[in-house]
């Protein structure tokens, strides 16, 4: 969106501190930046991804400690690659913002880990639905499905009924 | 060598499997505890025993057609499910509902809050040997379940929210029925504590059991009672309110030290509170429609499928077509008696959604077992686990 | 089964055996979704099965029936046939809520379609979920299956 487009979307103290100051802090890292229902969304590069991170939950005025999700969108379709988003929320000053990262298939993610250990099980359930790595993880293991499993079931390819087996007679045939 | 002379004696690493079916796990959890004797080293949580692929299921159905399946989550207080399923949807919509569905829709997630809360503190005092408060909490939980029926004819899996609004409104006598449960509640609530605050055993199953910082609690993405146990103030309906609860006057009881006894307070407490919310909800609404004068995403009602034709071809033209809410994403979460309960949905402007991903807070909480657990002993991880109150329709989705 | 002025019991084996095995139906402990709350509603303090002698144990040694209640998936399953093998003979199973009979509502990747195809099943009982009063109909009708079993028959059919 546009600079001004989002200025007037958004009340003044939100843009300010949540759109400005991170887009001059990180320039070219912050590759899109949208607003909808009042929601504010960024679309940042892998590479910045720790740092745009430990910017939001250091600095005095966001404070952004609290990780509420990590979910990965699998937009194969239409841009050919897979969305990974965090949810942030900033107790005190009741700020949310979204960060997405975009990654090939095959690609990995940084962990994010490191600062809120409230991404452990998350970052394992997007691996687990998506098959994204998220590189500096401890244990990034399945964590709904069996650990022998084959196939990422939130992945469009992957049919809702599942491959048929002794347990679903009605599942899709695997094909060879 | 201790005080008294004896050697502290180490043993071998143990590792115990706990479940996946076990009386006090809450469902079906599997928890492999790395033990010293009776100490916890390492509580490593194992779960997707009931993964039902919820999500998967929502990109195939039509935005409506999900409710239902909103119920299946945390089944231990449905209203909730819905009510943030519908929230988010309205949300995505830009859509608004009249002041009456909204006091109604108040008081049945507060009465919700009650049931989950309940059926919390029965278990776990069942889990720590006080078996008697279990069949007092569900003879007050029957007295909700009784007030649902009324409302929408099932006791656990409602499917009262919709679109727009609510099913139907308040039956005739649900009022007088509410009011008189509200009444007597808080005094019930008085004779729990009675059984189980000041008890001596109690006291000792739970004090400095299980203690997390606030630091820690919000570093591990802890919500609701649990978090606020640890003395963070932090309640959704207080600090962003949504629907009307701006207009009520109740207080969000929180913690000091961090331990269960702390989240077990928090719990009744708010059972009190909750009481008094729908007290004053119950005062307040007003007369008027609950549901919102929007053909394109609320079907007509009921009185006039039956008697116009034309209601009933639209009604049978929305439910099999569905609507097609714009292009975009929205999160919108609630406080659920768990904590913070969110959908994200993403919309490719189709009927269907793109992606709907559950926040659900007992997935979240229970990553806490390990950094609680850790360092006490073998039965406190029952005392952790009833204080998280993990519900595992919510956790595996 | 008849009771005589002086206290003399005419009964057959096969009789008093099943009478013996429906009256203490002990159940386990052990829910697997929704439909366990309303399992737990129904050993509580308004449905009270305890008064057909349907009490809870927590340990599959101890117990008779095992009531499903609730989604099975591929992950649990393999679990839950250990248990089936762990309770004593004889054992009967109920299966509560469409999810144990036939999937109910979820025909997804990871659920499996239907207890039966894990483990012998006795009783259906449909509802998502059943109310309390319907898993009480099931044991009686899981009673009267008990009732018209022949145990002396059945043994020597095995034998
Ligand atoms: S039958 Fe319905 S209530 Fe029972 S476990 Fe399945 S979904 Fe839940």
């Amino acid at each position: 969106m546009e600079e001004k487009d989002l200025e007037k979307e958004l009340p003044s103290l939100q843009y300010s501190l949540l759109v400005k100051k991170i887009r001059d802090k990180f320039g070219e890292s912050i590759r899109e930046t949208k607003v909808f229902r009042g929601e504010i969304t960024h679309v940042v590069g892998k590479d910045a991804l720790i740092d745009i991170c430990r910017f939001l939950k250091d600095e005095a005025d966001l404070q952004f400690a609290f990780l509420s999700d990590v979910l990965g969108v699998d937009c194969r379709e239409s841009i050919s690659c897979f969305e990974v988003v965090y949810h942030l929320y900033s107790i005190p000053h009741k700020f949310r913002i979204r960060l997405k990262v975009r990654v090939k298939e095959n690609e990995s993610v940084p962990s994010v880990t490191s600062m809120w250990r409230s991404a452990d099980f998350a970052e394992r359930e997007t691996f687990d639905m998506f098959g994204i790595v998220f590189e500096g993880h401890p244990n990034l293991k399945r964590i709904y499905m069996p650990l022998e499993w084959e196939g990422y079931p939130l992945r469009k390819d992957y049919p809702l009924v599942g491959y048929k087996d002794e347990y679903n007679p009605f599942g899709v045939e695997k094909k060879l | 060598m201790d005080n008294n002379g004896n050697q502290e004696i180490t043993t071998k690493e143990v590792t115990l499997n706990m479940g996946p079916q076990h009386p006090s796990t809450h469902g079906v959890m599997h928890l492999v505890l790395h033990m010293q004797g009776e100490k916890i080293i390492r509580v490593v949580p194992d779960i997707g025993f009931l993964h039902r692929g919820m999500e998967k299921i929502a990109e195939n159905l039509l935005y409506p057609q999900f409710v239902p399946y909103t119920d299946r989550l945390d089944y231990l207080s449905s209203m909730t499910n819905n009510l943030s399923y519908v929230m988010a949807v309205e949300k995505l919509l830009g859509i608004d509902i009249p002041e009456r569905g909204k006091y109604v829709r108040v008081i049945v997630s507060e009465l919700s809050r009650i049931s989950s809360h309940l059926l919390a503190v029965g278990a776990w005092g069942l889990d720590l040997g006080a078996v008697t408060l279990v069949l007092y909490a569900f003879r007050e939980r029957e007295m909700i379940m009784d007030l649902f029926e009324m409302l929408c004819g099932a006791r656990l899996t409602y499917n009262y929210m919709r679109i727009g609004g609510v099913r139907g409104d308040l039956p005739p006598n649900f009022k007088e029925k509410c009011k008189d449960f509200i009444d007597i509640f808080p005094k019930r609530v008085d004779e729990y504590e009675q059984l189980l605050t000041g008890n001596r055993i109690w006291l000792q199953r739970n004090k400095n059991v299980g203690v997390i910082s606030a630091d820690d609690a919000i570093n591990l993405g802890l919500t609701g009672p649990s978090l606020r146990g640890s003395g963070v103030t932090w309640d959704i309906r207080k600090d962003t309110p949504y629907l009307v609860y701006d207009r009520f006057d109740f207080k969000v009881p929180t913690g000091e030290n961090g331990d269960c006894f702390d989240r077990y307070m928090c719990r009744v407490e708010e059972m009190r509170q909750a009481a008094r919310i729908v007290a004053q909800a119950l005062e307040q609404i007003p007369d008027g429609p609950v549901n919102a004068d929007l053909p394109e995403f609320v079907p007509p009602s009921r009185k006039d499928i039956t008697t116009n034709m034309e209601a009933l071809i639209h009604h049978f033209k929305l439910i099999s077509d569905g609507f097609k809410p714009p292009k975009g994403e929205v999160y919108s979460s609630i406080e659920a008696p768990k904590g913070e309960l969110g959908f994200y949905i993403v919309s490719d402007g189709s009927e269907r959604p793109f992606r709907v991903k559950i926040r659900a807070p007992s997935f979240v909480n229970l990553q806490s077992v390990d950094p609680m657990a850790r360092g006490a002993y073998f039965a406190d991880v029952v005392a952790v686990i009833s204080s998280l109150d993990p519900v595992f329709g919510e956790v595996d989705k | 089964m008849g009771i005589t002025e002086g206290n003399v019991l005419f009964t057959t084996v096969d009789n008093i055996v099943s009478w013996g095995r429906r009256s203490a139906l002990w159940p386990m402990t052990f829910g697997l979704a929704c439909c366990a709350i309303e399992m737990i509603a129904a050993g509580c303090s308004r449905y009270d099965t305890d008064r057909f002698g349907i009490i809870f144990r927590p340990s599959p040694r101890q117990s008779d029936v095992m009531i499903i209640a609730g989604t099975m998936t591929k992950k649990m399953a393999p679990a839950i046939k250990r248990l089936y093998a762990q309770m004593p003979e004889p054992k009967w199973v109920i299966a509560m809520g469409g999810c144990a009979s036939a999937g109910g509502p979820f025909n997804t990747y990871s659920v499996v379609q239907g207890a039966d195809l894990v483990v012998p099943v006795d009783v259906y009982i449909p509802g998502c979920p059943p109310r309390p009063e319907a898993l009480m109909y099931g044991f009686l009708q899981l009673q009267e299956k008990i009732r018209r079993e022949m145990p002396s028959v059945f043994a020597k059919i095995k034998a």
